[in-house]
Formats: structure tokens, C-alpha cells, sequence
């Protein structure tokens, strides 16, 4: 018998008073896990590379709102960049990949945000080594739509559903006549890609009413382009042949709405472009950026960056608030441990006398008191482990509904590694008043007793 | 010698400063396997010698030896020791732990001797005192009879060389009595283990051939004495 086997049947003759003690470990930590737990999945969604780009550009404006509206389709979009410069991204060498993404509209039903993209979306990977599994055929009609899996299962969509959009979002009320028909389906991501609907870019800018005045598409060239004077003059020439040949349509009586021209480029804009720099060169996404700053009206921002301060920013310091609120839970538990212990002891003193008169040492039965509370501190804190841990099992699939947030309930969080050694150091402070009243316990008296 | 205690003074000290005189003996001798009844009054000082040759306390001043040792000399944790490799105790009301069965309160003797543990001379210990069907019973579940007699076998789990029993037959019913002493001294003579028990039983301090009365010779104002002076 050694002092931890003495301690553990010391602590069942108490069985209840320990249990509760223990249990009350058990609900700090279990409170502590789950704050971890959750934190952890908004941390590894949010600042983790949660896309396989290095880039993404868009109108100038607030970075945040460019990454939460390309990357996670939260925010409406900032404004339009001109398609043209896509174009010249996609002939720059530096680049070799440039994804245009043009939003704005949204599903009638579920209200899941339309993106208008190219076959290369799919064809790079979502995340990092992480490539898109699509069950359907290719996009290759204008109202052909590839739709995320819970686009899919909320909306009970599958391949060959039809589906109208409203214009400008939920609120407009202003539903698109455009029937788009359900052609692929994606396979869960995790990201925001599973919430989102996809057609093909030329599709998008086919929808009626997505058209402007053709002097609305000239100022807003003559803005992105006013430190480019050559490519500005190039996009004016053609504004002015569209512009001829609206003028020729008008007077041959023609209705433009039921006639379908291919869109010029220089009446085309994409609401965010993503970028894949070359991974050998790591400067080139750093030069880019320096370059769009100047030149254009347009920004390019590091898809993590804006989101990382945010997260660590904010969520951080509300992270840090709930850790010291369980911390200080655990600490109140600690103290119950401490009052149940203590207690104890002028109830135990007869005990702790004949084991010192069994020929125990003070050390033994100090040794034995301080193992109690480390058994109810450690024990009650893998119990909580353990709930904190299974709750996160039970109720992830229930946040992946609400939330969309995918989280690894047994992701074992810095912190909780440290939780170990601070019990066992609670316990050495719980345990140490009690366990010297047991040190210092007179035999001969305490036999008496 | 087994057991010698010589010039012997315990005093103990009042919240007001002044000592009250408990133990003034000038010499007392067991030989090895050897059994003596030690009878006195209530209130005599006959806990604080038991208490003093175990080691639990330490006299004021004088020597007491146990298998050749200078118990009294030694600092406590020696002490500690060598009363759980030496020395066995039987109290008068058994003081079994509740949280342990028979069998580990037997253990529990052992673990603390630093010889380890001997699980099969602990049952061997409880099958010789009656109990071997008992072995995992906790003390609550079992007879007052054979409450005593598991402490009589956890007092010669570490195969000790003399045993102080207090009173041990006090609390047991007059059937248990003659078993448990039996019990005491049957085992104490086969292992040559020296026996010192206090009792207040004339019949039970009849039984030994030598019985010692503690104011035969103790001389508590020895102490003052000596203050004194």
C-alpha cells in the first residue's frame, strides 16, 4: 500500500463530500475546455489559411470587408473593380492564377449569396492541398450552377433543381426572371464555399438588370485608370463602339433586353480577383501589392491578415476574459477542496494518530492529506476534461448547422496542457494547511481523542 | 534484555507554566519473550509509559532501550521507525481504520515499516486469529471480538520484537476475553516476542506469572525532586 492507495481509500470513505468536490473541479475545467474548444474553431477558421491564395485584390476600401466578403461571404462587397484589370493580372508574370469573384445577388430561398466565377475556382484547391469534389456535370449553359452542400441540404436542392435570385440581396425584393438550374453539387468544405452558389461569370453578367449605363462604366474607368493613360484610352475605345452600337440598336427599334450581346470587357466588372503568386518567389505578392496601392484605385490585401487582428484583437481578449472566468471557477472549486479537506482533518485526527502510532512518519501522513487533494484536484479535472471534450463531440455537429463552423472537439488547445500541472499545483495549495494539521497531529493526544 | 528503561522522568507542562510529575522510574527489565502484566490506578501513568516506550513520546530525561536501542535518544522519524519495524501496538478499542478491510489494516501496519508489504503473512496472520473468511470485510461489518483480534494481528504484521497491549480485553464481552488473550500470548510465545499488557483485570493480570504494579515503582516526585535541585 503506498500513500496514493490510502489517500484513494481515505477519500471513499468520504464518498460523497469528495464526489461533490471533485465534481466541482470537474464543471471548471469541463467550462474551460469548452471555451477552448469553441475559441480554437473560430481561431483555426479565421486566421488559419483558410484559402489556397496568397492575394486577394478589390476596390479600395476596408481590407476586412474585402476578406469577409471574398473569403467568407459575410459583408455585402465594397464596390466593383473594372474587368480589365483581371485581364492584366492574369498576364502578369509574377501571377499564375486569377480568379475572378462577381457578387452581389442572392438565392431567393435561404437567401445563400451568388458568386459568378471561372471553371479555374474549381479546378485550384479551396484550402491548401485541399481540392473542391464536385458530384454533377460541368457549368456550361449561362444559368448553369454548381451549389455548396449546405446551399444543398438546407435548401433540399440536388442536381436538375431550378431556383430564382433576388437582386442585390435578400432585402431588395427585387427577384431576378432568370431560372438557374442546379448542374453540380459540391462536397463539404468547411468554408464558406459550402453556403455559396456558383455560376459561370459570363452567366453572371448575362442576368438582366446587372447591365449599367454605359457613362457609369466610363467614370469609373477613368477613375481606376487615371495613372494608366494608355489602358484607359484602350477601354474608352471600346465603350465607344458598345456606345455606337446601342445608338444603331435604338434607332432600328430593337429591344435590347431580349437580345443577348457578349458583354465588352470594358462593361464587365468583378467585385474581388484571387491571386496565386508564384511560391518560389515570395516577394511577388509583396510587390503587387505596393504596385495597386499606387497605380490604381484598388487594393490588394493577404487573405489572413485583416482577420488574424481582428480575431486576436477582439476575440482574443474576449477568449482571455471566459479563461480567467473558468480559471477563477476552478480556483473556487480549489477552495472547496481546501474547506472539504480541512474539515475533515478533526474528524481524521484519531486516524492520523494511530497511523503515526502504526509507526507512520509525519512525512506519510502529510504525504497522504497533500495525495488527497491531488486526487480530487487531477481527478476532477480529467473528468471535466473528458465532459468538456464529449460535449464539444455532441454538439459539433449541431454548430456545423448553426454556425457553419467546423470544429475539432479532441484539438487539444496550449492551454490545456498547462491545465494539468496547475491543478496539481491548486492541489498543492489546497492541500498544504490541511495536510501540515495532519504533520504536526500529537499522537499521544489524538489517540486519546 | 528486551526491554530496560532506566532513570526514567516524565512531567507534563500546565498552561500556567508549572509541571505536573507523571513518571519516576528508577529501573525496569524484560527479558526477551518474556510477559508481564502491568497493572495501576486510572490516571496512574500507565498510557504515558506505553507511549513512552514505543517511542510515541520522549521522556524529560533516562534511557529507554528496546532490543538494544536507545529509543529515547533517537530523533522521531527514527523513532518512527523503529516502532513500526519493532514494535507492535494493541489498543483498547482496536483503533482499526474504517476506510481499510481486515486485510489492509494488517497491510497498512506493514507499509509503513519500509520492508514492504507481505501479503500472504497478513492472511496467514488473520487465518491463525480466525479470520481468514474475513479477510476483506471492513471493521464496521465485523464483531467487536473480531475487531480486536485484527488488531492483534496488524500489531504482528512487522514481526515485532515486544508488544505493548493496552487494555486490550476491555471492551470485549467475556466469551472474547479469554480468546483474545489467548490469542496475545499463544502468538507472543511462538515468536519469542517480549509482552508487556496493561490491564485492570485482576483475573487477567492472574494469569501472568509476573505482574507489575506501576506504583511499585514509579516515584513521580522524583521528578520534582530533581527540578528542584
Amino acid at each position: 500500500m503506498n500513500l496514493i492507495s490510502i489517500a484513494w481509500k481515505s477519500l471513499k470513505q468520504r464518498r460523497m463530500a469528495s464526489c461533490l468536490t471533485a465534481f466541482s473541479i470537474a464543471l471548471g475545467v469541463m467550462l474551460m475546455v469548452l471555451v477552448l474548444v469553441m475559441f480554437g474553431a473560430v481561431d483555426s477558421a479565421f486566421t488559419q489559411r483558410s484559402i489556397a491564395y496568397d492575394l486577394i485584390v478589390g476596390p479600395k476600401g476596408s481590407d476586412l470587408q474585402l476578406v469577409l466578403s471574398a473569403v467568407y461571404r459575410m459583408q455585402p462587397p465594397i464596390e466593383n473593380l473594372p474587368y480589365l484589370y483581371l485581364e492584366q493580372l492574369k498576364k502578369d508574370r509574377r501571377v499564375i492564377s486569377a480568379v475572378p469573384l462577381a457578387f452581389g445577388d442572392v438565392t431567393q430561398e435561404g437567401s445563400f449569396p451568388i458568386i459568378g466565377t471561372t471553371p479555374e475556382y474549381f479546378e485550384n484547391d479551396y484550402m491548401p492541398g485541399r481540392a473542391f469534389k464536385i458530384r454533377g456535370t460541368r457549368v456550361n449553359g449561362l444559368l448553369d450552377t454548381i451549389i455548396g452542400y449546405e446551399v444543398a441540404r438546407r435548401n433540399k436542392w440536388d442536381l436538375g433543381s431550378t431556383f430564382t435570385i433576388v437582386h442585390g440581396g435578400a432585402d431588395s425584393g427585387h427577384v431576378h426572371d432568370e431560372k438557374f438550374v442546379v448542374v453540380a453539387v459540391l462536397a463539404p468544405t468547411g468554408t464558406a464555399n459550402d453556403r455559396t452558389v456558383f455560376l459561370n461569370l459570363e452567366g453572371f453578367y448575362a442576368i438582366a438588370g446587372h447591365s449599367k449605363p454605359v457613362v457609369e462604366y466610363e467614370q469609373r474607368l477613368r477613375d481606376f485608370y487615371a495613372a494608366d493613360p494608355e489602358r484607359l484610352a484602350t477601354a474608352m475605345a471600346q465603350l465607344e463602339a458598345q456606345k455606337k452600337l446601342e445608338a444603331e440598336e435604338a434607332s432600328a427599334g430593337h429591344d435590347h433586353a431580349h437580345h443577348h450581346h457578349a458583354t465588352p470587357d470594358a462593361m464587365k466588372e468583378v467585385t474581388a480577383i484571387l491571386v496565386r503568386t508564384r511560391p518560389d518567389t515570395p516577394f511577388d505578392s509583396l510587390s503587387l501589392t505596393s504596385e495597386l496601392q499606387k497605380g490604381y484605385q484598388a487594393m490588394a490585401v493577404n487573405p489572413v491578415r485583416p482577420i488574424q487582428k481582428l480575431v486576436t484583437g477582439l476575440l482574443g481578449n474576449i477568449q482571455k476574459a471566459l479563461v480567467a472566468l473558468t480559471a477563477i471557477i476552478i480556483l473556487v472549486s480549489g477552495v472547496g477542496i481546501f474547506v472539504s479537506i480541512y474539515n475533515s482533518m478533526s474528524d481524521r485526527r484519531r486516524e492520523i494518530g494511530i497511523m503515526r502510532a502504526l509507526g507512520a512518519r509525519r512525512m506519510h501522513v502529510f504525504g497522504i492529506v497533500l495525495s488527497e487533494s491531488t486526487l480530487l484536484c487531477v481527478g476532477g479535472g480529467l473528468l471535466g476534461w473528458l465532459i468538456g471534450h464529449g460535449l464539444a463531440v455532441i454538439a459539433a455537429p449541431w454548430l456545423i448547422e448553426q454556425t457553419g463552423l467546423l470544429i475539432n472537439p479532441w484539438a487539444i488547445n496550449p492551454w490545456e496542457a498547462t491545465l494539468f500541472p496547475v491543478l496539481v499545483g491548486l492541489a498543492a495549495l489546497v492541500g498544504f494547511l490541511p495536510a501540515m494539521t495532519a504533520y504536526r497531529t500529537n499522537v499521544a493526544d489524538a489517540l486519546n481523542s | 534484555m528486551s526491554l530496560l528503561l532506566e532513570r526514567i522522568r516524565k512531567s507534563y507542562r500546565e498552561p500556567g507554566g508549572s509541571r505536573i510529575p507523571v513518571l519516576g522510574i528508577e529501573s525496569f527489565a524484560m527479558n526477551q519473550g518474556e510477559q508481564v502484566a502491568l497493572i495501576g490506578s486510572s490516571g496512574g501513568g500507565k498510557t504515558t509509559l506505553l507511549n513512552i516506550i514505543s517511542g510515541i513520546l520522549t521522556p524529560d530525561s533516562g534511557r529507554v532501550v528496546v532490543d538494544g536501542s536507545d529509543i529515547a535518544a533517537k530523533q522521531e522519524v527514527v523513532r518512527d521507525r523503529f516502532r513500526a519495524a519493532k514494535i507492535g501496538i494493541v489498543f483498547q478499542t482496536f483503533n482499526l481504520l474504517p476506510a481499510f478491510s481486515a486485510l489492509e489494516n494488517v497491510l497498512l501496519g506493514m507499509s509503513f515499516s519500509g520492508r514492504g508489504v507481505d501479503k500472504a503473512f497478513a492472511k496467514q496472520l488473520l487465518e491463525r486469529v480466525g479470520l481468514g473468511h474475513r479477510l476483506n470485510h471492513a471493521p464496521q461489518k465485523l464483531s467487536v471480538g473480531e475487531q480486536q483480534r485484527v488488531a492483534v494481528a496488524r500489531s504482528l504484521a512487522n514481526k515485532p520484537v515486544l508488544l505493548l497491549a493496552d487494555e486490550p480485553t476491555a471492551n470485549v464481552d467475556l466469551a472474547n476475553q479469554q480468546l483474545i488473550l489467548d490469542l496475545i500470548r499463544d502468538t507472543c510465545r511462538d515468536h519469542n516476542v517480549t509482552l508487556l499488557m496493561v490491564t485492570h483485570s485482576s483475573d487477567v493480570a492472574d494469569t501472568f506469572a509476573r505482574v507489575e504494579n506501576l506504583k511499585d515503582f514509579n516515584r513521580p516526585e522524583l521528578c520534582l525532586q530533581e527540578q528542584s535541585a
